[in-house]
């Protein structure tokens, strides 16, 4: 392969300048900031800055219930991911036919990735509520159990976990539509051809080649459903019942937003970072040679 | 040639017309603040009708989202050097605030600036809760206590005299009558730490946290595991196993309701009288009495929540002289009086209450006057002066927690208690490591 090179030595430094900076200030700045005050008791208004080493971490892992939420966290993420993937795909694959009004479909199944998760999770709210919400109504007929989320966890976790997969669909679905779309038809048709039914071919060509974005749609929705889900938890169910909802980066928000606990929440938020930094090793490391590019 | 001599007089006029009102500029005052939909509206009439009243002084009201959100807005802004100069923080915030380093004290301020404001005229809960040695370092603003609504409808359908319960025996007798004649709940509570533990403490005169909860020195633990708290407790799972009580979430949740008429008897602040008017209109009547009491144990008071309007350090001179100013107009009977009665929060001052007895307001408006009538019957002990932890927010948090621990059933009364008090003083002994 030929390499190109261009004359000009500053233009490409110039060129990814902005993105570099970007990054820099709204990524490393913070991230370094949050390393730093996790070592520290900070007041508020900033008037006091004692040092206290790893403190706050040891309070972390002494308190059973930042454990229970480790947990929580891992659950509610792992469903949200594998949950959300395989029905985007089971709903892409049906949007991808050829069907009347497919333009109409596809845009109104994008739409609610332009809802905001805290919008997301008022709308499922008005599904849920116990007293005026349509489910626990519709499934009175049927069942005389108390769907009532303010007292039982898993029905609050039922809740976010729906109202988190209902807020990426629109995005998932999009990837996997244009994955399905870059597939090509004649690789089906000689699968047909060789007598391989519409399950046999999902299996065999569909799926693995749909793999590079099914795995970027994985560490994607990982990221989301671990950072960006406080907004959600905080309009519906504010991490109870107990704190059978209190994922981490919940823990982490309330503790420091409105506990103003600065360095204990810095603390947890680095916890938090490790933790998806790991994450997205691991898949990186390992589910990545299941991939075919 | 003339018409220009006539165009240079004209611009020469222009510019005498216009040089006195630049030399009458405004000093601006931004108030931060935290009040939605009416209460915001109420708040912007406020501004304007001081703006409008002298011509030195310019009041900025902003709205900057809830109270944490309008704290951390503020904090940031300070953090900056570019803090606002009034900003309303609410009541589990005080602790926060008069360990900040980072506040003009209100006293100190009215009095260096020459203004007097009637300080013994503050009603003694609302002055009890906020002021430090006998002294408000914030100005009183929007207080509220909880008190009792109950869905007259309801009552009479379960064939229950028209009066409201009084004592817990009493609350759940009707509740049980309640849910027998089909109602969907029979007693639920708003605000659940607040209504339910902070207040129920102090009306029965009960320690909440050592140090006298809070006043004589940072407190580092609570005492809401002692034989009152248990059995408050103990009688609350009672009531959600056997469906007379209903819990509906943290925050003010569960008025949702209390609005659309299905709860029987119903605790949340005196200051949800507006909206529930609202929601009630056309649908159903109700009607509001006192906390309810637990025999066997002494009374105190219901204690206050909502926020106060603290001053930022960092302005100049002639600029507190306008919030002083301000101050002074807000703390006036006539706006007392005024804002209490468009808005349900309590008058703060004794002549506010006073002018409007004075003015037939509360003919007019019973449901106002129960959460007054509490508060003057209240018997302020060093257990119902008010509760005042570093970190309150998290405290709150923690003991809501195991309260649904408990209303589920998942842990005994003792021990969600006992649970709650070791996760809040490790909250507080945070912040008393912080200030110590």
């Amino acid at each position: 392969m030929k390499r190109s090179v261009f004359p000009n030595r500053w233009l490409p430094y110039l060129l990814v300048g902005p993105q570099v900076i970007i990054t820099l200030v709204f990524f490393f700045w913070p991230a370094f900031e949050s390393l730093r005050l996790s070592l520290y008791r900070a007041s508020p208004f900033g008037d006091r800055l004692i040092y206290v080493g790893l403190t706050n971490f040891e309070r972390l892992f002494r308190d059973d219930a930042y454990l229970r939420s480790v947990i929580t966290s891992f659950v509610f993420s792992f469903v949200v991911t594998f949950a959300g993937l395989a029905l985007a795909l089971l709903l892409a694959s049906m949007a991808n036919a050829r069907i009347r009004g497919l333009a109409v479909y596809r845009s109104l199944l994008l739409w609610p990735y332009g809802i905001a998760p805290a919008i997301a999770g008022i709308i499922w709210l008005f599904v849920f509520h116990p007293s005026y919400g349509i489910l626990p109504w519709l499934l009175s007929f049927v069942t005389a159990y108390q769907f009532n989320w303010f007292l039982k966890g898993w029905v609050a976790m039922a809740l976010i976990i729906v109202a988190a997969i209902w807020k990426q669909f629109g995005y998932n679905l999009a990837f996997y539509l244009a994955g399905l779309q870059a597939i090509e038809s004649s690789v089906l048709e000689a699968a047909s051809v060789d007598g391989a039914g519409p399950i046999r071919r999902f299996f065999a060509i569909t799926f693995p080649l749909l793999s590079p974005v099914t795995f970027f749609l994985f560490t994607l929705n990982m990221t989301f459903s671990f950072f960006d889900t406080f907004g959600l938890v905080h309009a519906v169910t504010q991490g109870g019942p107990g704190d059978a909802t209190s994922i981490l980066v919940y823990r982490a928000w309330r503790d420091g937003f409105e506990g103003l606990q600065l360095g204990y929440s810095a603390a947890q938020s680095v916890v938090l970072m490790a933790l998806v930094i790991m994450l997205t090793a691991f898949q990186f490391r390992f589910a990545e040679k299941k991939v075919t590019y | 040639m003339k018409a220009l001599l006539a165009r240079t007089v004209a611009l020469l006029a222009v510019a005498v017309l216009v040089s006195p009102s630049a030399a009458l500029a405004r000093t601006d005052i931004q108030w931060w603040h935290a009040m939605t939909a009416v209460l915001g509206e109420r708040i912007n009439e406020i501004a304007a009708k001081f703006n409008a009243s002298q011509n030195d002084y310019e009041v900025k009201a902003v709205y900057k989202g809830s109270y944490p959100d309008t704290l951390n807005a503020a904090i940031a802004a300070y953090r900056a050097k570019q803090p606002p100069h009034i900003v309303q923080v609410y009541e589990v915030g005080t602790q926060t605030m008069l360990s900040s380093g980072a506040v003009y004290p209100v006293f100190q301020l009215v009095k260096d600036h020459g203004v007097t404001i009637d300080w013994n005229d503050v009603i003694p809960p609302v002055k009890s809760y906020y002021a430090s040695g006998g002294n408000l370092y914030s100005m009183a603003f929007n207080s509220s206590t909880p008190v009792l609504f109950y869905n007259k409808d309801l009552f009479k359908k379960a064939g229950l005299p028209d009066r409201a319960p009084t004592t817990w025996d009493e609350v759940e007798a009707a509740a049980r009558k309640l849910v027998a004649s089909g109602a969907r709940c029979g007693f639920s509570a708003a605000w659940p730490s607040w209504t339910l533990m902070e207040n129920m403490h102090a009306l029965h005169d009960q320690p909440f946290a050592d140090h006298a909860n809070g006043f004589d020195g940072l407190a580092t633990t609570l005492k809401i595991n002692g034989p009152f708290g248990v059995k408050m407790m103990e009688l609350l799972q009672r009531g959600a196993k056997e469906g007379w009580f209903t819990y509906n979430g943290r925050l003010n949740k569960a008025e949702a309701n209390m609005g659309n008429g299905e709860c029987g008897v119903f605790l949340s602040s005196s200051a949800y009288i507006g909206n529930l008017t609202r929601a009630s209109e056309g649908k159903f009547t109700w009607a509001t009495g006192p906390l309810p009491r637990m025999g066997g144990f002494p009374q105190g008071s219901s204690i206050i929540g909502g926020a106060t309007l603290w001053v930022l350090k960092g302005a100049k001179p002639e600029e507190y002289r306008g919030v002083a100013q301000f101050f002074r107009y807000l703390a006036s009977t006539e706006n007392q009086a005024w804002w209490a009665g468009v808005t349900g929060y309590l008058p703060i001052s004794n002549s506010a209450v006073k002018a409007m007895e004075a003015s037939g307001h509360f003919q007019k408006n019973p449901q106002q006057r129960t959460a007054i009538t509490q508060m003057q019957l209240g018997k302020v002990t060093p257990n119902s002066q008010g509760i005042r932890l570093g970190n309150f927010p998290s405290v709150r948090d923690a003991i809501e927690e195991q309260m649904e621990n408990i209303f589920s059933g998942k842990k005994t009364a003792k021990q969600g208690l006992d649970d709650a008090v070791a996760k809040s003083s490790d909250i507080l002994k945070e912040f008393a490591a912080l200030y110590k």
